[in-house]
């Protein structure tokens, strides 16, 4: 298969779009016809040829765009990606399996050759050929961690393990949904999850976090967590409110179905082999309204999940601005007919 | 789904005789191909058939984090335990297929220190010798006190003191040698973090005096080399999939339980990492509580157990299975 990779932007004139033949491939964040939080981890196994699990790391035809969006997020901004000192080994663990996976997934767009430490990596859509040496930091133009996380799709934290904890000690963040990894680096997992509403008290992170402490090495596991997003736009950073907050006081219902943005979060999580640490990928996926109808399940089920929506989630989420025009609009495409079980479109 | 399920198929590629009561056994990928990468500390759990009995122990791998082609683990002897050990020392020979788990490290070092110190006694040594290399290549100083009974039983204590010189010191029982803890922890430069690993009371008396000292508890890290004990058969009903197990007296409950093809998380296999936690429904007795992961109070409370390596003495038990 060959990706046509896209020219389009995530920011000014936002001429990102799904290609039709894109939109089945979406995560579909709801399996059923409401929303709670679970822990809803499962073995990230490669499934259904096509779609976003297929691969480890999934590449589509929005690759080049979010690279080049990266690029501009860091030239602006290098405080989006930080390691701290002892987080180097780990940046090398981050390089190994990106490129032995890609370059096993995908091998007509990676490549690479390793002749002992000595590798020789090629990557065809950015055009970059490079030779270093695996482990000496010397050999790369920046860390490790950085150098990977600038040909990657989604955002890429890491997590040391200490303590019977995990601490966000390093990560390349450029794409959140309004977190900081400036303000949460060094963070333990209950000090960075500490603004999250419900799921303390449902114990979800206790949970979450034993998972994670025993996590397998060759056994990732995945998740997809949603928010809404106005406009496609990828850095809804704190750092940058001033930019993309107000876009939300510009939701009518004549635009919602172009400007309101479907934004799932495939996370995956993964041990890494050289510092035990855990590598934790984001990687956002940002779908119009009017592209979501297009599918008659998930038009029916997002209205359900969007109109039975709790009060605290609405808030957390940040919709609560446009979440009644939302649920408005979204009914005309609810004609009450069952939906069957699952995110994959019928 | 346990790290257990995902096995790696290996052949024995050697087997040393280190003394008259440890064996080393190296492995390779039965294909040829690299092993997983690891960091040193991690263990893998091996699997043996016994004459229709499946063990599945864990043993740290001491071979370097940095060499793929081979795995390298060593084996006390002990002749009271489960038949582990002696099955390993007695069946195991070049050129058997085995199958073992991929790495998991409950025994890390923290990469945040400044200095790595290291305090062995006796068959805890191994996980050092694996943590020994990774500090060494990435140039964080680092210190090794190994004790042992005797000079005899000092498994690779002349190998490793050639291997590092000054970064190991060597204390021998039976030579009047002991570490003196006391000096040794209130003479470490600040960042240091100490590791110890060797029988529980070394590891007692180690946390205890950095305590003393005031070391903070995130710079102590141990790691208890737990074997399910042997104890009494009993009986156990699994309320789930609605049937009556009998554990052996040579056999964990976490054994009998995979045994019976019920399922059930686990990693360790040695009451640490609390993957297999398992509530209780019905107790009418007393359990053995041998992990290190249940506190007092839950234990107390007879609502959890954890099948590797705790037990039961009593009229009834009822699981969460």
């Amino acid at each position: 298969m060959t990706i046509q990779f896209k020219d389009e932007s995530f920011r000014g004139d936002f001429s990102y779009a799904n290609s039709p033949s894109n939109i089945p491939r979406f995560p579909f964040p709801f399996p059923e016809d409401e929303y709670m939080y679970s822990t809803n981890i499962e073995p990230h196994h490669a499934a259904r040829a096509g779609s976003p699990f297929e691969n480890a790391f999934d590449v589509d035809e929005h690759y080049v765009a979010e690279m080049k969006d990266r690029a501009l997020v860091l030239a602006e901004d290098p405080g989006r990606c930080q390691a701290l000192p002892h987080m180097e080994t780990a940046g090398w663990d981050f390089v190994e399996l990106v490129m032995v996976s890609k370059a096993r997934d995908y091998p007509d767009l990676f490549k690479l050759t390793m002749d002992g430490d000595r590798w020789h990596w090629i990557n065809k859509p950015l055009q970059i050929d490079d030779t270093f040496t695996f482990g000496d930091s010397s050999t790369l133009p920046c860390h490790p961690m950085e150098y990977i996380g600038r040909q990657v799709q989604g955002d890429h934290a890491i997590l040391d393990q200490r303590d019977g904890n995990l601490w966000l000690d390093a990560g390349i963040i450029t794409a959140q949904a309004d977190w900081s990894l400036d303000f949460d680096v060094g963070m333990n997992f209950f000090e960075w999850h500490a603004p999250v509403p419900l799921a303390h008290e449902l114990g979800v992170f206790q949970r979450a976090l034993k998972f994670l402490l025993t996590l397998p090495q060759g056994q990732p596991s995945r998740r997809l967590n949603w928010t809404l997003t106005v406009n496609p736009r990828l850095d809804t950073s704190p750092e940058n409110y001033p930019k993309w907050g107000p876009d939300r006081m510009t939701v009518t219902p004549e635009n919602i179905g172009e400007k309101v943005h479907l934004r799932v979060e495939l996370q995956t999580f993964w041990r890494l082999p050289r510092s035990n640490a855990i590598l934790f990928p984001i990687r956002t996926y940002l779908m119009a309204m009017n592209e979501v109808v297009t599918q008659p399940k998930w038009a029916r089920r997002i209205h359900r999940v969007m109109r039975d929506l709790r009060p605290e989630l609405v808030e957390y989420k940040g919709l609560s601005r446009y979440h009644p025009i939302l649920v408005e609009w979204l009914s005309q495409f609810d004609d009450g007919a069952p939906t069957s079980p699952g995110i994959f479109p019928d | 789904m346990s790290a257990s399920d995902h096995l790696i198929p290996v052949v024995v590629s050697n087997v040393v005789e280190v003394n008259p009561i440890i064996k080393r056994f190296e492995f390779k990928h039965v294909n040829g191909d690299e092993l997983p990468a690891f960091s040193g500390g991690a263990h893998i759990v091996v699997e043996m058939l016994d004459d229709g009995t499946k063990r599945k122990n864990p043993y740290s791998l001491m071979s370097s984090p940095f060499e793929r082609d081979q795995y390298a683990i060593s084996v006390r002897r002990d002749d009271t335990g489960r038949g582990g050990s002696k099955f390993m020392h007695e069946q195991v020979r070049p050129g058997m297929e085995m199958k073992i788990s991929a790495p998991v490290n409950l025994f890390s070092l923290d990469l945040r220190a400044k200095k790595h110190l290291m305090i062995a006694g006796g068959i805890g040594i191994t996980p050092f010798i694996a943590q020994m290399a990774q500090a060494d290549k990435l140039g964080v100083p680092f210190e090794l006190h190994y004790a042992a009974r005797s000079v005899s039983q000092a498994a690779y204590m002349d190998s490793l003191a050639d291997r590092f010189g000054d970064h190991v010191s060597c204390y021998c029982d039976d030579q009047g040698e002991g570490v003196d803890f006391e000096t040794l922890l209130s003479s470490q430069p600040l960042g240091t973090h100490v590791y110890v690993c060797g029988p529980k009371g070394m590891i007692e008396r180690v946390v205890e005096t950095a305590t003393h000292l005031g070391w903070p508890a995130a710079h102590v890290h141990f790691e208890h080399f737990l074997a399910p004990p042997v104890g009494e058969p009993f009986e156990v009903h699994l309320v789930k999939a609605g049937i009556d197990i009998t554990v052996g007296a040579e056999q964990s409950l976490l054994e009998a339980v995979e045994a019976s093809g019920t399922p059930i998380n686990c990693m360790c296999r040695g009451g640490a990492c609390g993957q297999c936690e398992t509530a209780v429904v019905a107790c009418d007795g007393e359990i053995m509580h041998n992990d290190h992961w249940l506190d007092e109070e839950q234990r107390a409370s007879k609502q959890l157990i954890m099948p590797c390596v705790s037990r039961f003495r009593g009229k009834r038990l009822e699981l969460d299975l």
